[in-house]
Formats: C-alpha cells, structure tokens, sequence
C-alpha cells in the first residue's frame, strides 16, 4: 500500500483537492482509504463516506495535534493495510505553521490557497519546506500575477518540490495530483520511520493544564521575546 | 556549483545576486555574519534558530544552490518558443470520436462555446497536462508538431497556459506600481523599472478611465482591473497561451486588449458568448457533452455582420455615456 501524508493550514482546501483526486483515482480502479485528523470536531468523515471514499477520523481534543497524528499513525497504516486499500491518505491541519506530519520516504504533500497572501510561504515551516509536492488551491479567484508570485514564493522555501495547481470546486487538476500519488513508494510498517523535521517542542507548565499567567507559574521550556 | 558559492562571502554573494539574500529572508533567516563565506555563516548558524526556522543544516546549502539554478533557468529562459501547439480529437462523453486535427498559432485568437458543463474547460486542461492520449477525453497534444518532452507537465515555471477570468480579483495590498515591479522581479527581467512603466501604459491605454501608478491595485474599477491583468499577461506571463473567460463590455477597449495579447505572439483561446468577441477571432471550437462537436472559421458573411455589431455596440455605449452624463435618452444614438 502507499502512504501520503497531506498537511496545509486550516482552510486550504484540503478535503476538497483530496475528494476530487479520489474521484479520478477511482474511475481508474484504485481503492482510496483517509484518515482524518482534527482537533475538536470534524464532519469531514461524513464527506468522504458519501463519496464512497472509506474514512476514519482522529480527534486529537486537549492534545498537541501533530503529536497526537505520529502516536497514531501506525495503527492507521494497519487499517489500511487490514481494508486492502491501494493507497492510504493522511490528512492533517498544520496547525502552528512549525509542525510538519511528514515522513521520511513516505509521499509528502502541503496543500495552500492563493488567497491567504503571497507572504505566507514564509509563515510556513517543514509542512511546505520539506514537502515533495505542493497543491496551490483557490488559483481560480487571484490574478495571474499573484499566481506566479505565488509559485515564486513557495520555490523560495522549496526549491525541489513539484508545484501543481489543482481547483478544489471543479476538480481541474485532480486528475494530475492523482497520477503523481499513485507513483508514491509503497509501505509496509512504520516502525522506526523517521519524521522529516522534529515537532515543535511543547513541554512547559501550561502543555500540563497551568492557566495561571505570570513568571512563576512559568516553568520548563519558556522563550521570551525581545521586545528591544 | 556548490563549492562556487560556498566560498564566497555572503557579502559578495549578495552584492552580485540580489536574489540570493530573499531566499535566507523567505527562510527566516535575516540576521548572518556578511563577512564569512557561505559554508561558514552556515556552520555557524545557532541550532536553535534551526529549529525554531524549520531546516536541517545539512540541506540548506544543497536548498540554495537548487534555488540559485532555479532562478538562473528562469533568468536564461528564452521561453522555447512554441510555434504551434495541435490537438489531435479523442472522444466525447459518451465515447463518440471527435475526428479533428486543430492547430493553434502565436498571434491568433480561437473562441470556444458551448453550454455549462460542455468539455470546455477539460480541453484546456488537456493542454496544460500536454495529453497524450491518456487524459479521460483520449485527446493528443503536440507542441511544434511532435510529442512534447512529458517533464514539462510538472514544471511550473514552464506553465503553457495563463489564464484571466472574471472572477479573477487582485487580493494583494499593493499600488499597480509595487504590483507589476513584484512580479517581475519574481520573473527574473533584466529591467523591472521600465516593464513596469510599459505595463502601466499600456493598461491605461485600454481603460476606459485612467488610473495612476500610486492607486492600490484593491481600488481599481472592473475595467481597470482587467486591463493591468490583460497587460501584464502579454508582457510578463511567461506562458505561451492565454485564456479568457469573457471580457466584461464596461470600462475597457476589448479590440485592443486581444490585439495587444496577439502583438505579443500569445496563441489565446478565449471562452465566450459575447457576439462580437466571439467574431473577433479567427475560428471558434463548439462543444457539446465534453467533445469538440465542429470547428467553424469566422466567414466573410460573419466579419460583415461583426461590423454591424460593432456599430450596435457603438450607439449603446453612446447611450450609456448619456445616462451617466445624466442626459435625456430621447433622439438619435
């Protein structure tokens, strides 16, 4: 089975691009598993079973969603692998910009919209700079030049990866995404796998429950900003 | 290549590449020592920072000398010129063969009709994947009359088609100015000042109303809008084919926004029911249940009838200045 990791800010258009490119993986005979990962709720599940696209969800809840994704990600392998699906996809929302769900030799994909601005390739971490394939969404509705601009931008942070556009409404593109997914490596176990970058380290007072502001009920990994 | 930057002070290194230092600002990196070589700022880059950045040591100098090259290709691409682009027919909805060899030329505009839902937007897809027979349409494109190199379909810095539509908006804050010099620095030109100042020209030129170079872009009317988009496409878009969803009647000269794409050897295909665009090119492909049902050239009879349109249009438009004038629409427009 092959396993694709889809990662992109809240928003991007991620189950869209996904749903569209099932649909071509589909007509052309090839099973399509997704695990859903999200923080308090997601009906998203529900949008892809009426697809007919098999789908299970994670609710990560009072827990750091990326890492709550990589303690969970193996036993989602073994459902798909248990299912006998083709192709098993992952999808999870960068939810700082700095986490990244990325595996290393598993199919990398960052989704991002024209929309939120030609500055935000910076904004983001590992989950675009380290992907193999970036989908730019929501091209339909910003000029030509910002596209380009765009796509600039995202080589700036990302000089090898592919770049495809892909419409989240009518599909166009799907097709293509679809044809570079069913290219991805194909695994067996992740046991011992490596992420590609480490996840944002998150282990201060307030990851234990502390609500309380101020310097004493601070304590672990605290980072203060220059403020000059 | 990597040895070649790796010794040079990031001093000169910025000095000669400007762009060099936008890749470690996109990264987050601004704060280097200037005075030390490449490979040195890079071995002395705190760990911290890295992570807090999100890049390993180890592939940053691989990920900027990948840049580098990206931005030199870009600088050096003289756009192989594409000649011709030819789509051979494959089948429609229903599986019925098109049968038709079509071939599309720099300079020239072909319309496409057809209801919602007709293939029209399938048949550019097809061009963008260059499709060899492997698209769900079954169609075949060629550039210059043979199979294109199949690494194209996912370079898009080597994009076939630019597009413009009507629901296309400019969603940057920005003046028209700092907008156009944007994106041609982004194309790596050789003068993005004096582009820019050609740009600006020409789309007053086809706006109905001018605007100048310090209006934000957010601000500009439809009309106006659409002429910098139409005149940045034909002078900055480094893809060959242009296509138009519509150009709307208000606030722009539509006969000299297709001539100006067509002087810069653009092959546009422009989707459209308007009756005088639509007779403005020289063929229009019809389309019905996702295939090409027939390809028809504009006639001499249809070129006659355009002029009479076009004067039509001409009295409305008189009509239309009139109500705004707030005159009395009474006598002979």
């Amino acid at each position: 089975m092959r396993l694709i990791t889809v990662a992109g800010p809240p928003s991007s258009g991620k189950t869209a691009i996904i749903c569209k490119t099932v649909e071509a993986l589909q007509a052309v005979g090839t099973s399509v598993g997704v695990i859903k990962f999200d923080c308090l709720s997601s009906g998203d599940q529900v949008t892809y079973e009426r697809r007919g696209i098999p789908a299970r969800t994670g609710l990560s809840g009072n827990l750091c969603p990326d890492h709550f994704y990589v303690s969970n990600i193996e036993e989602c392998l073994d459902w798909g692998l248990q299912s006998g699906f083709d192709l098993l996809i992952s999808e999870s929302a960068g939810l700082c910009n700095r986490c990244a769900p990325h595996i290393k030799d598993i199919c990398a994909v960052c989704v991002i919209d024209n929309l939120s601005g030609v500055e935000t390739p910076r904004k983001i971490g590992p989950m675009l700079k380290m992907a193999d394939i970036v989908v730019i969404t929501k091209g339909d509705i910003v000029s030509q030049a910002e596209r380009e601009v765009f796509v600039h931008r995202i080589r700036q942070v990302n000089s090898s990866a592919i770049i495809i556009h892909v419409n989240g409404l009518t599909g166009q593109g799907g097709h293509e995404l679809g044809r570079l997914l069913k290219d991805a490596a194909t695994v067996e176990t992740l046991q011992g796998k490596l992420l590609r970058f480490s996840m944002p380290a998150a282990l201060c007072s307030y990851c234990l429950g502390q609500r309380r502001i101020g310097a004493d009920f601070q304590m672990g990994n605290v980072k203060k900003m220059e403020l000059g | 290549m990597e040895n070649h930057f790796a010794d040079m002070t990031l001093t000169r290194l910025f000095g000669e590449h400007p762009h060099a230092r936008e890749f470690f600002l996109a990264i987050g990196l601004s704060e280097l020592p200037e005075e030390l070589p490449l490979a040195a700022a890079v071995a002395a880059l705190d760990e911290e920072l890295l992570l807090d950045v999100g890049v390993e040591r180890q592939d940053l100098l691989r990920q900027f000398c990948d840049y580098m090259a990206g931005m030199e290709q870009l600088r050096n691409q003289q756009q192989a010129m594409v000649a011709s682009v030819t789509v051979l027919g494959g089948h429609d909805k229903s599986g019925n063969p098109e049968n038709f060899r079509l071939e599309l030329r720099p300079g020239e505009v072909t319309c496409i009709v057809g209801p919602t839902g007709s293939g029209k937007s399938r048949f550019l897809a097809d061009i963008e994947w260059l499709a060899q027979g492997d698209s769900p349409t079954g169609r075949t494109v060629l550039i210059n009359g043979a199979a294109p190199d199949l690494a194209r379909r996912y370079a898009v810095e080597q994009k076939l088609v630019a597009q413009l539509s009507q629901n296309m908006n400019f969603v940057m804050d920005l003046s028209a100015e700092e907008f156009i010099r944007l994106h041609a620095e982004s194309r790596m030109v050789a003068d993005p000042a004096a582009i820019t100042a050609t740009i600006l020209e020409l789309a007053n030129s086809l706006a109905g109303e001018q605007f100048t170079p310090v209006t934000p872009v957010t601000a500009l009317s439809g009309g106006q809008s659409r002429a910098l988009m139409i005149a940045d496409v034909a002078c900055l878009s480094s893809s060959p084919i242009v296509l138009i969803d519509e150009i709307e009647n208000a606030g722009i000269d539509r006969k000299r926004a297709l001539s100006l794409l067509a002087d810069q050897d653009k092959i546009v295909l422009m989707a459209t029911h308007d009756p005088i665009l639509a007779l403005m090119g020289q063929q229009r492909l019809i389309f019905k249940n996702g295939g090409v049902a027939a390809i028809r050239s504009t006639s001499p009879a249809e070129r006659a009838n355009l002029t009479l349109f076009e004067e039509m249009d001409a009295r409305l438009t008189a009509v239309r200045h009139a109500l705004r004038n707030g005159e009395e629409i009474a006598g002979g427009f």
